[in-house]
């Protein structure tokens, strides 16, 4: 079996893409690992209302945690100079100002660009603020497993799940791949290493645009 | 100007009468008004609409700490962005509520606080933009305004906000900490009455204008949480180290 990137792998090639200066919003799963990898300079933002905000604060340094500082999900972080502590309402008027990077996980992505990321359909989900996140963000970053665990593709034609928003996003970084949405069609930039661009067409729905200076991912 | 501070919790919510609209913050176990919601329970007021950001099962025991879900046997409806997570069975739990008539509204975030503010500016409903071509436009009229698309939103009053603050002077005023500001801000304006939970309690003059978060003017009722009372900072420790001692809860937190 070849090897795929893992976890880890995935947040630091998207992780590659923020700037010093970077107002940066970090999505549950992979993309919180992205934090870990990001430059100095980039500015993480918290959907509850901190921006700035310091490292996590590790298992083994509980006595740390403060519980009036934490994420999306709790986990603590410590404050750090220049943070600023907002309301919710302000939060996401932050969000929908087009001042914001989002690094999203997704289920599925279209080739339009559509994501949807908050159900299967199969029973409810939670809507969260990954719609406000989609519309507003001035790009929008997609982590995802390129693939099911049967085996079937994510990025597809059409979206089958309950749609997160149409036509928002603009790279997609995968455990094979990393594939830029333009106006003519998805465009396959990089592969994993050891993997050709035929073996990641084969897993992927839509027809890819293989990029003429494809190349592997480096880390 | 009459007496805003009450020493009890029950007296702070004893009006309050079946059927109403009631909104409080959530996010964190930390950031709710766990006294509050207590109270209301005790109180047994039934048909509630709640609005709130996250509504999960509860965790902990109702001595150790309180959340919204507490509520669901007096509930009618429930606003929401967030209802379970995944790493606690997703929505499954309201599942029999829902069977029995409970009426859940799903939202987002963003559009939440938009509809609070709405609320409370009085207008008549805003024009969002999040949500197009999504669940979101279900039941809802669209308009197309210069070459977009937008969903037509109702705007979320309150009868009544429960508000987690850090310090309330006793004319009302209130600050915050950390991320503890939650929806609290725009739900106490947005609200016909609001009642606050505070820490500490100040005398008139002890908070500086320049920091006042919430003006005493959206603020009707204040109480200051007690030693024994919920969301202490030591029963909030307590529950940080309780969280850690759990596998998965600390691979979520600290992973």
């Amino acid at each position: 079996m070849k090897q795929r990137l893992d976890r880890d792998a995935i947040a630091k090639r998207a992780a590659k893409e923020l700037k010093d200066g970077d107002y940066v919003n970090l999505g549950l799963g992979i993309p919180n690992l992205c934090a870990l990898h990001a430059v100095e300079g980039v500015i993480f933002h918290t959907e509850n209302g901190a921006m700035g905000y310091g490292p996590l604060v590790r298992a083994d340094e509980l006595e740390k945690a403060d519980f009036h500082y934490h994420d999306a999900i709790g986990r603590f972080w410590i404050p750090a100079p220049g943070m600023s502590c907002f309301d919710v309402l302000t939060s996401f008027v932050m969000i929908r100002s087009g001042r914001m990077t989002v690094i999203l996980g997704a289920l599925q992505v279209s080739q339009k660009g559509d994501i949807a990321n908050w159900s299967t359909g199969a029973h409810g989900g939670t809507i969260g603020g990954a719609m406000d996140l989609a519309f507003g963000s001035k790009r929008v970053i997609v982590t995802m497993d390129h693939n099911t665990k049967e085996g079937k593709p994510r990025i597809v034609r059409e979206c089958t799940y309950p749609l997160t928003r149409k036509e928002c996003v603009d790279l997609v970084v995968t455990d094979l791949a990393v594939i830029e949405v333009t106006p003519e069609g998805l465009l396959l930039k990089e592969v994993a290493p050891g993997w050709t661009a035929e073996e990641v067409q084969e897993l992927t729905e839509p027809r890819l645009i293989i990029a003429p200076d494809l190349k592997e991912i480096e880390l | 100007m009459r007496n805003k501070v009450f020493s009890s919790f029950d007296e702070a919510v004893a009006d309050i009468p079946d059927g109403a609209c009631i909104g409080m913050d959530s996010w964190a176990i930390a950031a709710t008004p766990q006294n509050l919601i207590a109270a209301l329970k005790r109180k047994g007021v039934k048909d509630l609409t709640i609005v709130t950001h996250c509504f999960i099962p509860m965790i902990f025991s109702e001595d150790k700490a309180t959340m919204p879900s507490v509520l669901l046997p007096q509930m009618k409806k429930l606003i929401t962005p967030v209802v379970g997570i995944a790493h606690l069975g997703g929505p499954a739990f309201v599942e029999e509520y829902v069977e029995r008539g409970l009426e859940v509204e799903q939202t987002t975030i963003g559009t939440m606080s938009s509809r609070l503010y709405a609320g409370a500016a009085r207008l008549g409903g805003i024009y969002n933009p999040v949500g197009v071509g999504t669940i979101m436009e279900e039941g809802k009229e669209k308009r197309v305004i210069d070459g977009k698309d937008y969903i037509l939103e109702k705007p979320i009053r309150l009868d009544y906000a429960f508000i987690s603050a850090h310090k309330a002077d006793k004319l009302g005023n209130l600050v915050y900490k950390g991320v503890f500001r939650g929806d609290g801000p725009v739900m106490a304006m947005a609200a016909d009455f609001t009642i606050a939970e505070v820490d500490e309690l100040l005398e008139v003059g002890e908070i500086d204008a320049e920091h006042v978060i919430t003006a005493g003017i959206f603020v009707d009722r204040i109480v200051e949480i007690p030693e024994d009372g919920l969301a202490t900072a030591r029963k909030l420790k307590e529950m940080i180290y309780e969280l850690h001692s759990i596998e998965p809860a600390r691979k979520l937190m600290f992973g």
